[in-house]
């Protein structure tokens, strides 16, 4: 229930962190950060958590621009990358990207409540 | 103690968001590229976009609405010209900010802020050319009329109110990748823009420096005939038999003429980077009421330049109190640039004239500070241009300014050769203009007079402004400002120790190339030499032959014509310059010395129907056959220019072959032997059949196989925006003029009847986004030669079904 809890709110409050103006693109780590304190769980189930509320976040968002778009720019993007035009792989490598960041910064929250506690 | 696995952890957190903010090698900063709020996924535009707006923009006069079609073409109805300018602007900017700002950069010369190091020469040439020079001069010439000036100014407010609203999300998606920022606009930018096309139509136009080196080699006979002025099948713009008037200005060659200029053998090692194509042209013609189905005049205009996304061209239609024009605009520039309002219609043509020479410039000493001119030594003017470059420290480089214009080429620049020659250039469009005005006045010309008068004021690239009005006149001018030239003039590097070299004054503007209303009942150019050999000056040039004989050829021969006919001959790939050369192939080929490929495609050029069309094999034999032809009769003559020269035009040799089988060129000097014209016709089909025959295994004999016709993105490494491989054949000199990424840039069609009717169609889209569907949503129909139905809207067409969305303005604080 936790970890289903943490990959929720870290994939909401991240989304909310990207539609602030003053916020920067990396803005969803503070959050999946704080997530991981205020929910902790142990480094390994944190990592998890945060990295999957971000690829489901990243990837969600970019599946949802993307069907919207015909695939117009996904393909395009995806002959420079290169990923031989492949719209999946890029969708999926956009939540990979975003994930691993999401969780490190829950690992981080993690080692953090623990450190405190101590 | 647990802060330990906290602190590497938050360190390897914020080691990925640093490395994947950040730019590393020719990666976008990937992190936040990737970001689906922040990065490209942002510019991946709904296919349902909803282009509705209600803006409030401080600055604008008064409302003002904008009714976009389901093209995405706007139709702007302004209550004043301030308005109709800025939203001009500011709609350039919505949709194409990102060509604006690279090629303006690129015009100024600092294309290293964003490629780096291996931009360096391309932007020390532009500086030494002088392209900011040029412009910032006219910028004084914009400002100094207060129309001129408002209008510039409001297109540049239009343009930074867009760049203001903007958010970063919203960035253009080449930004994001490049990671870079857009700049300001300025009416400075859009001088630049315009000195681009100048640029680009009227500076690689001459041959100086190569030709100064066949001087050293060829005698001047042997000149005028491997470089003629007129060609033999010249069919001019101006129909032959026009009487010109008594020369208003006769230039007189200098005493020395023959000992210190023609006769001097030396030669340049200088050579420019980024030489504008070749094949930078156009076709235009226009059909009088007396040769259509219809009775009214059809005007046709087809542009060829470089080919590429998001295109040159963005279509408009410009509607306030003074004005309703439609056509095409080029994003940095208010007004339209080729296109018709209610009363008449336009199109233009280059005019491929030679107005840029080089002097010979002899410096006091290695500071450039002081140079020989009329027997003592002047000060030059010293600019320090500083190069800024990505990744690396800035570069600065001095350019010397003399009497003539900035010293181009030096000790420190092009390369190690140039040595101790300093090359000024004299260039027209260095000279004080408004290009941009002419076109606010055409766009309002209600006739023929007011037509000439707008177009009198242009200066440089000189053009071949093609006319056609409802009331039925037709009518064309070669108009440009063009040097009054003494014979040979300018073909070389001049000395420029004293004025007696300068330009003596330019040809009267009444006197430019003109033709109104033929008996025949059509006009058309095609980058052909204007007029033949009676016009009373001096007009070197590159000019293009074939295409206009081609267009002259079908004109000739059609009545009754159709808006239909004009879209085939717009697509026609009727090769008229083989239809010369094949009978002089054939007639000299000697069968029993071929090997059986060659046989084999011999055979299919004897069949072929002469037509570059994309599926001929007979084209692409034929080419690759003549060309090792020409091979085969100049390399070893031409090897003896060091480091280079032109060699003579495909029309040139055909013409030199066809009046003398035994051409001496012919001889190959290298070899004892004697060389007859069969058999370097035979050799030369030998030797090209293997790598035919290579072509033909991996599927590319077919013409458009072979040239692979594609359009590029403005940055050609970004191949995933590109469109490869397209269906279509042509070439230069053929009227459909498709090269490989080169070719008609805008094909449009205006029938000047009572509600105009008017067709058009460029190769790209009008939203420059590769993440819009109108990025690249003509270019199948542009391939297929289809045309849009170009909607000229009325103010009682507000609430008509082809407006799709409206974008409405007004006053903001």
């Amino acid at each position: 229930m936790k970890f289903l809890t943490a990959i929720i709110l870290t994939a909401l409050t991240g989304f909310i962190a990207g539609t602030l103006s003053f916020s920067p693109w990396w803005g969803f780590a503070v959050t999946s950060l704080l997530v991981a304190v205020l929910v902790h769980q142990k480094a390994g189930k944190a990592f998890l958590a945060g990295f999957l509320g971000i690829l489901l976040l990243w990837a969600g968002l970019a599946y949802w621009i993307d069907v919207k778009n015909n695939s117009v720019l996904s393909q395009r993007i995806a002959h420079i990358l290169p990923l031989n035009g492949n719209s999946l792989l890029l969708i999926l490598l956009t939540g990979v990207a975003g994930g691993l960041i999401g969780g490190f910064a829950a690992m981080s929250g993690s080692f953090l409540r623990a450190s405190s506690k101590k | 103690m647990r802060l330990l696995p906290f602190a590497i952890s938050a360190a390897i957190t914020a080691g990925l968001v640093f490395t994947l903010s950040n730019q590393w090698g020719p990666m976008p900063p990937v992190g936040k590229f990737l970001s689906p709020q922040y990065g490209f996924w942002q510019n991946a535009e709904p296919a349902g976009e909803n282009f509705d707006a209600d803006l409030q923009i401080p600055g604008l006069k008064a409302k003002a609405e904008v009714f976009l079609d389901d093209r995405l073409v706007p139709h702007v109805f302004a209550g004043n010209d301030h308005d109709l300018y800025f939203i001009q602007g500011f709609l350039h900017a919505r949709f194409r900010l990102f060509q604006m700002d690279l090629q303006t950069k690129a015009a100024a010369g600092r294309a290293s802020e964003i490629a780096g190091a291996k931009a360096i020469s391309f932007d020390k040439e532009q500086r030494r050319l002088g392209m900011v020079y040029a412009a910032e001069k006219a910028v004084i010439e914009i400002e100094k009329d207060p129309t001129s000036k408002e209008l510039f100014d409001a297109y540049t407010s239009g343009v930074n109110a867009y760049i203001r609203s903007m958010t970063d999300a919203e960035m253009p998606v080449e930004y994001k990748l490049l990671n870079i920022q857009p700049e300001p606009w300025s009416n400075l930018r859009s001088a630049l823009l315009l000195k681009m096309m100048a640029k680009m139509l009227s500076s690689g136009t001459e041959h100086d420096l190569a030709n100064t080196n066949a001087k050293s080699v060829f005698l001047p006979d042997e000149l005028k005939r491997l470089y003629p002025q007129v060609p033999d099948s010249l069919v001019p713009i101006v129909p032959k038999g026009t009487v010109f008037e008594t020369p208003g200005i006769v230039p007189v060659a200098p005493a020395t003429a023959d000992s210190l200029y023609l006769g001097r053998k030396d030669t340049v090692n200088a050579k420019e980077i980024s030489k504008p194509d070749i094949n930078n042209g156009s076709n235009n013609w226009v059909v009088a009421g007396s040769k259509t189905a219809s009775g009214a005049p059809i005007l046709c205009n087809d542009p060829h330049l470089e080919l590429s996304l998001p295109s040159i061209w963005y279509e408009i239609q410009l509607v306030s109190p003074t004005s309703n024009t439609y056509g095409v605009s080029l994003p940095g520039s208010p007004f339209v640039v080729i296109g018709f309002n209610d009363s008449i219609a336009w199109g233009v043509t280059n005019a491929q004239r030679d107005v840029k020479d080089y002097y010979e410039i002899k410096f006091r000493d290695n500071s450039k500070q002081e140079y020989w001119f009329n027997g003592k030594w002047e000060k030059t003017t010293l600019k320090e241009e500083i190069i800024k470059v990505k990744g690396q420290a800035d570069v600065i480089d001095t350019v010397a300014y003399t009497v003539f214009g900035p010293v181009m080429f030096d000790a420190s620049f092009s390369n190690e050769l140039s040595g101790n020659r300093n090359l000024a250039v004299r260039w027209v469009a260095h000279d004080p203009s408004n290009e941009g005005y002419t076109f606010y006045h055409l766009n309002r010309a209600k006739n023929y007079d007011e037509y000439a008068a707008a177009i009198a004021t242009f200066q440089c690239p000189g053009q071949n402004f093609i006319f056609a009005s409802k009331t039925g006149d037709i009518g064309i001018w070669q108009q440009g400002k063009f040097p009054a030239r003494w014979d040979r003039q300018g073909l070389y590097v001049m000395p420029g120790e004293d004025s007696s070299y300068m330009w003596q004054g330019f040809i009267p503007q009444q006197e430019n190339p003109h033709a109104k209303n033929p008996e025949r009942g059509f006009l058309e150019s095609a980058n052909q030499r204007p007029a033949d050999s009676t016009y009373p000056y001096f007009i070197p040039g590159s000019y293009i032959t074939p295409r206009g004989i081609t267009i002259e050829n079908k004109l000739a021969a059609m009545s009754g014509v159709t808006v239909k006919d004009m879209m085939a001959l717009h697509g026609n790939y009727f090769n008229t310059l083989a239809e010369d050369i094949r009978p002089l192939l054939l007639a000299n080929v000697r069968e029993e010395a071929l090997h059986p490929e060659s046989k084999k495609y011999l055979q299919l050029f004897r069949d072929w129907d002469l037509n570059a069309s994309p599926d001929s094999k007979g084209q692409t034999i034929y080419q690759c056959w003549w060309d090792s032809l020409e091979v085969e009769i100049w390399q070893d003559d031409m090897a003896r220019v060091v480091p280079e020269t032109p060699w003579p035009e495909e029309q040139t040799t055909m013409e030199l072959l066809k009046k003398d089988s035994a051409l001496i060129y012919i001889d190959n000097r290298n070899t004892t032997k004697r060389e007859t014209l069969a058999e370097l016709v035979t050799t030369a089909l030998n030797k090209v059949s293997a790598d035919l025959r290579k072509k033909e295994l991996a599927g590319k004999l077919e013409w458009t196989k072979f040239k692979n016709p594609s359009v590029y993105h403005l940055i050609k490494d970004l191949k995933g925006f590109a469109r490869m491989g397209l269906p279509v054949g042509g070439n230069g000199n053929i009227i459909n003029a498709i090269t490989h990424s080169h070719g008609p840039s805008w094909r449009m069609i205006v029938h000047m009847t009572g509600q105009t009717e008017a067709y058009g169609v460029y190769p790209g889209g009008q939203n420059g986004n590769p993440g819009s569907r109108f990025y690249d949503n003509y270019v199948n129909q542009w391939a297929a030669g289809e045309y849009n139905k170009l909607w000229f809207m009325h103010d009682g067409d507000r609430s008509d079904k082809q407006v799709k969305w409206i974008m409405k303005f007004s006053t903001g604080k």
